[in-house]
């Protein structure tokens, strides 16, 4: 069946961008192949590794569940959007300094996951860490520096009053101390 | 500047990883690039009788459909790199398609390659193969029966190799006072990595020359055993792990599907990417373990081992895979007393091959089984004679003088103090209070359990004498280069290849503190066979006990060399010269000193060497062990389990591991964490199932679990340090302690429980279900 | 996993999305957050030609009180149902049902239209409709229609909605103020469904009698179900833990039980027994 391919268009960190795409493509391949923004990755494809989860209009979605044009119109932050090298984002800080990361493939998802946790939850307790996890799949590190890594970022997070419901993430890291 | 190897390092690779700038395989885009999928096997066991490829080759998208007779003469059959000797090893072709027979669901039958990664998949749905169903036999043990129908023709019984190591001399155990015996099943699981295999080829028809980019924790193995299978110099054919999203093992292995997008772009003249999906990769990729281990061990009443013996059925799936033969004979069979002295051992390993997926290598590979079987049944000897499971650890264990210590079957335990790492755990624990609270429970009439692992593992592979003895077809020792820049600045070059332990970063730590410089100016190189020398990859633990050791080797021949350099600036005798802290200086004469970035400059430039030197500041070292190392440590699992629905509650989890010296204790704990997840995951969660008719029942993230966060209590994890003397960093191995040690933690805990009933096993992984109807059974209210 | 060639189309309203339906000729399908649709089409498992996405249908959002019962929007998220202040106060049960749907990211994008038209046997709603009488509002070119849980789901993936039809709503019975609800939930460890989920409300007359009572069970079968043996069973009396346990034991006599990899009939039956009874002593003592 020939079907002619749709106009999606988003702001994907800020950045107006758009191409022309199958109804079928997924998301995250739109953001893959189309907008070049390879820091989202997948993992499986039943919708349970959450490797692929990104922010789509505030809301973290896994975006290999999502259609590019159901998201046409949308806000997207995906890990590209968090901060760069030289001026982290809270959340890649304390994945840094916590070893919250080993072969740093489910990273960007975890990271995009834990933001969307701190925003239902700013000040979760270990436990609830645990549990806002369950879309999520790590295989490497076993999880506990990952959660040391959020509870840190959720007291930077606070500390500094970072306003996690303003969709625009970008541009809100701190500084390398 | 103060030494950095000891201190908790942030990791170098972070920075691209936590911003989106990994490159993983699928991030790799080619101009005209072409996208190639794998028609599998849908049948365990069946003849070809035709493949219908028309319809296919017809879509519009569609540049190429191959066969596997298409590949005849092109593409040899893929090699396993492990020929175990004195075991009758047979065996089997492995074409990178099946051509008259396919042996197992997910054997490739075909190959699609299209203009679309959309349009590549629709086609692959339009190829229809007709197959003529064979019966198709699953479990190792009846694959092994006179009425099993073969995979394999000329494969007798489908027994790949039968495989012996020690002996105990007769009476030994017929005259033992005490003999427990056991049976056991380490399931199948997959390793999972969350990015599943991938590959990319380009190939230049002007030159012949071919670039592979692959998930391979082992670049260049991949191009020694691919140059073969495709007919290709080494010269010619360039290996490139780019990042890579986990191993654990499942990607050392080289796979038929490398070499078909390589064969894919030599044949079309266009780059291939092949990037696998989660469903695929669980009937495609090579699974672990799968070994029935059936263990007898004698004692006397007060608790002395006298003798183990071990008759392992491993389950190698179709084919035999990159280190099929070898994980469940030498890796298995040379650790099975532990850490015991126990004077007799002798093992049997069956391997056999059935209408599953290979298996091959998966983390701690035949060491996590050995243990597991040495710990489950020294504790079933403590019950058996009354003693604390802990207290008859102690009694037999290796004392702390008698290393270096060769144990029954041969091997010399490099350094150890068992001892150490289990009173520092039991210290943590509060032990005696906790197993008084178990008391307690009990007579509140609940389940608790205790279960430890004293663990002891080879790794570090290897002396090249000795895994050439023991046919593997590798050297396994390790080589490092170090580059010293004109400005001081440093890369250096090693041939693991690290795909998530943060090697960047531990190996920096090394090079650092040898050359007096911050990590900063350093910069590695690995898995790129066109800039790294010959070398053998990340697995076994070997990373750094072989690789930073040679990196270590490498940077003191360089300082060697500066420091001649430094006599000859300074006008004195090399003997003279002091180096510390990067600075060269002379013994006794204050401030008459040069700085290690001067001596790069001068070196680089060359304008005043001394004479007959060679200019430049760089040197390599290929470091070949004399042994493995061996690491050790405690384990501890508490377990509540639930009477009323069989779930375990797995309340603490208390580690201390000994991985001699640690150069990164953040990374080292990372390390040990995530190997915990995925062995106490094999004990409680995860089981790859097929059913009698060979498909896969449990092949997506929906069937299998992979263990989540809400899994998992605060690991307790600490470390002794016991270095080793095997190399000069007095490292041993932490990528694989974790996985070793907590199978058999989680299980004896669970059992431990259970012993109120008089359970001495579960089969494993320890779904709430099985171990209600245990409990059912028990308590006989059915 | 990539589903075939399909054609997607936006519907303004209602009757725009059920024309875009009739145009379809049975072959389009509806698409609102995908969290069901999607997976199956990956797996090639449906392949409707068209998806008609109504997400832009704001009317579908609407949370309305009407007598005794609340009715909720086709298109509210678990996360907006988890949240939303008159689902708290008047059916909590179902605020913590989708509170303990899949994971955050799934929350915030299916919804409560689509988890009930795709009739999983392991989704988690269906325990809660069941326990509050639930009807699924359904609009096509003849009109409105309510039409009973019970009735409205046949089996697994099989519902009784005809052609050309959208769901707009949910109506829940508000259960008397007196009682108290909870959803009690085994995860499977894989896929994060429930393996059981017990849905119950219960409440206590004023000698402390129990006057209210509703049990249901979805995971355990191809569908889920009322367990109105453990209420008929405990009707009447006062609560205590022996009455409880002993009304619990029947917890499985109303629904047949199903079998996957992870656990037997005999293991679900057992579930179903043991988490109807926390569930209950959960709210009743």
């Amino acid at each position: 069946m020939a079907v002619e391919k749709r106009n999606v268009s988003v702001t994907a960190n800020g950045q107006a961008c758009s191409a022309e795409v199958e109804p079928r493509k997924l998301l995250v391949h739109y953001l893959r192949d189309d907008l070049g923004l390879t820091g989202t990755h997948v993992g499986c494809d039943t919708s349970q590794c959450g490797a692929c989860t990104v922010m789509v209009d505030g809301d973290i979605v896994k975006s290999c569940t999502t259609l590019a044009v159901q998201a046409d119109g949308s806000e997207i932050t995906t890990v590209e959007g968090l901060g760069t090298a030289n001026d982290l984002h809270p959340m890649q800080q304390s994945f840094w300094e916590e070893h919250g990361l080993q072969c740093g493939y489910c990273t960007p998802g975890v990271m995009i996951a834990a933001l969307g946790l701190l925003k239902e939850n700013p000040n979760p307790t270990e436990e609830e860490i645990r549990e806002g996890l369950e879309g999520v799949i790590c295989r490497c590190t076993g999880y506990q520096f990952i959660i040391s890594a959020i509870q840190k970022a959720a007291t930077i997070i606070q500390e500094s009053g970072i306003d996690l419901n303003s969709q625009q993430l970008v541009g809100e890291g701190t500084h390398n101390e | 500047m103060s030494k950095v190897v000891g201190t908790s390092v942030k990791r170098k690779e972070d920075s691209r990883l936590l911003t989106g700038n990994g490159r993983y395989s699928d991030d790799i885009v080619l101009p005209g690039m072409l996208h190639a999928t794998v028609v599998r096997s849908t049948s365990a066991h069946a003849k070809i009788k035709k493949i219908h490829v028309e319809e296919a080759l017809n879509h519009p998208n569609v540049v190429a459909v191959y066969t596997g007779k298409d590949l005849e003469g092109k593409v040899g059959p893929v090699p396993t790199s492990w020929y175990v000797p004195g075991c009758n090893l047979k065996e089997p072709p492995q074409y990178p398609l099946a051509i008259d027979r396919v042996r197992y669901v997910g054997d490739g039958v075909a190959l699609v390659i299209a203009d679309d990664r959309y349009a590549v998949k629709d086609a692959a749905e339009l190829i229809e193969v007709e197959y003529e169903e064979l019966p198709a036999v699953v479990g190792q043990k009846e694959a092994m029966k006179e009425d099993a129908p073969l995979l394999h023709d000329d494969i007798e019984n489908n027994i790949a190799l039968q495989w012996k190591a020690g002996e105990i001399p007769e009476g030994v155990m017929e005259n033992a006072e005490v003999v427990v015996k056991e049976s056991f099943y380490v399931q199948r699981v997959f390793p999972s990595p969350i990015e599943p295999r991938a590959a990319v080829a380009q190939y230049n028809p002007g030159s012949g020359e071919l670039t592979l980019w692959c998930s391979s924790q082992n670049p260049h193995i991949h191009r020694m055993v691919l140059a073969e299978v495709l007919g290709i110099s080494e010269a010619k054919f360039q290996v490139i792990a780019p990042d890579i999203g986990g191993g654990f093992g499942g990607k050392i292995g080289v796979y038929p599907d490398e070499a078909l997008v390589a064969f894919a772009s030599r044949e079309i003249g266009k780059p291939v990417k092949w990037i696998e999906e989660r469903s695929e990769h669980y009937t495609a990729a090579n699974a672990g373990r799968d070994e029935i281990i059936e263990v007898e061990l004698a004692g006397k009443k007060d608790g002395t081992l006298e003798a183990i013996h071990v008759k392992n059925t491993a389950n190698l799936g179709a084919y035999l895979s990159t280190m099929g033969a070898g994980v469940s004979t030498i890796d298995f069979g040379m650790m099975i007393t532990g850490t015991y002295d126990i004077p007799y051992a002798a093992c049997e390993t069956t391997g056999v091959y059935t209408n599953t997926t290979p298996t091959d290598a998966y983390r701690g590979a035949g060491k996590p089984e050995s243990t597991y079987q040495i710990e489950r049944i020294v504790d079933l000897f403590a019950r058996e004679v009354g003693m604390d499971p802990v207290e008859l650890r102690k009694k037999n264990f290796v004392k702390k003088e008698a290393f270096p210590y060769q144990n029954a079957q041969g091997l010399l335990y490099d350094s150890g103090d068992y001892e150490k790492p289990l009173n520092k755990a039991l210290e943590t624990l509060n032990y005696e209070e906790l197993r008084k609270e178990q008391e307690r429970k009990r007579k509140e009439g609940k389940l608790m359990g205790i279960g430890f692992s004293t663990y002891v593992e080879m790794c570090g592979f290897g002396p090249s004498e000795v895994v050439g003895a023991v046919g593997f077809q590798g050297g396994t020792w390790e080589n490092s280069t170090v580059r010293v820049h004109p400005s001081g600045k440093v890369t250096v070059f090693c041939g693991t290849s690290p795909h998530g332990q943060g090697h960047d970063t531990t190996f920096s730590q090394v090079v650092a503190d040898k050359l007096g410089i911050p990590i900063e100016d350093i910069e590695f190189v690995f898995s790129d066979t066109k800039s790294v020398s010959m070398g053998w990859g990340t697995y076994g633990s070997r990373s750094t006990a072989v690789g930073g050791a040679a990196v270590s080797f490498a940077a003191d021949r360089v300082v060697e060399k500066a420091k001649k350099i430094a006599a000859h600036e300074l006008e004195v005798a090399e003997e003279d010269v002091e180096f510390e802290n990067g600075t060269f200086s002379v013994k006794g004469v204050p401030g008459k000193e040069r700085a290690f970035k001067d001596i790069a400059h001068s070196a680089n430039m060359a304008w005043n060497l001394p004479e007959g030197m060679e200019p430049s500041l760089e040197a390599q070292y290929f470091f070949k062990p004399e042994n493995f190392v061996f690491p050790f440590g405690t384990h501890v699992a508490v377990v509540e389990v639930d009477k009323d629905t069989g779930e375990i509650d797995l309340q603490r989890y208390v580690c201390v591991d000994d991985v001699g010296t640690v150069i990164n204790p953040l990374t080292a704990e990372g390390q040990v964490h995530g190997g915990v997840a995925q062995g106490v995951g094999q004990a409680l969660w995860e089981g790859a199932v097929y059913n009698d008719n060979g498909q896969l029942v449990s092949g997506t993230l929906m069937d299998y679990t992979l263990p989540k966060a809400r899994f998992f209590p605060t690991i307790e994890s600490d470390f002794t340090e016991t270095p080793s003397p095997v190399n000069p960093l007095g490292a041993k191995g932490v990528g694989e302690v974790g996985t070793t040690a907590s199978i058999a933690a989680a299980m004896n805990a669970v059992v431990d429980a259970l012993s109120v009933y008089g359970v001495t096993d579960v089969e494993m992984p320890l779904t709430p279900e099985k171990v209600w109807k245990v409990i059912q059974e028990k308590e006989g209210n059915q | 996993m990539i589903p075939v060639t399909f054609d997607y189309v936006r519907a303004e309203s209602v009757n725009e999305a059920i024309q875009q339906l009739k145009d379809s000729d049975g072959e389009g399908k509806v698409l609102a957050g995908g969290h069901s649709l999607l997976p199956l089409m990956k797996m090639r498992l449906t392949e409707p030609q068209v998806l008609i996405d109504i997400t832009g249908i704001d009317a579908l959002k609407e949370v309305r009180k009407e007598g005794d019962r609340l009715i909720v929007g086709a298109l509210n998220t678990h996360r907006e149902v988890s949240i939303h202040p008159d689902i708290k106060e008047h059916i909590p049960l179902v605020a913590e049902t989708a509170r303990q749907i899949g994971d955050i990211q799934i929350r915030n994008k299916g919804t409560m239209g689509g988890n009930i038209v795709h009739a999983d046997s392991a989704a988690d709603l269906p325990a809660a409709a069941f326990v509050l009488d639930a009807e699924v509002l359904i609009t096509n070119e003849f009109g409105e229609q309510a039409m009973g849980i019970d009735s409205f789901i046949l089996g697994p993936l099989i519902t009784m909605m005809p052609e050309d039809s959208i769901v707009t709503g949910v109506s829940f019975q508000i259960p008397p103020t007196h009682t108290k609800s909870t959803y009690l939930k085994y995860f499977h460890p894989a896929s994060g469904y429930p393996v059981v989920g017990v849905a119950a409300v219960a409440g206590t007359d004023s000698n402390g009698n129990i006057d209210f009572v509703r049990v249901g069970i979805t995971g355990a079968g191809d569908v889920a179900f009322r367990a109105t043996s453990v209420e008929e069973e405990l009707l009447g009396k006062a609560p205590s833990e022996a009455v409880i346990k002993e009304a619990s034991k029947l917890a499985a006599d109303d629904g047949e039980m199903g079998s996957d990899l992870f656990a037997s009939p005999e293991y679900r039956e057992n579930l179903c027994k043991v988490y109807t009874e926390r569930a209950l002593k959960s709210i009743l003592l």
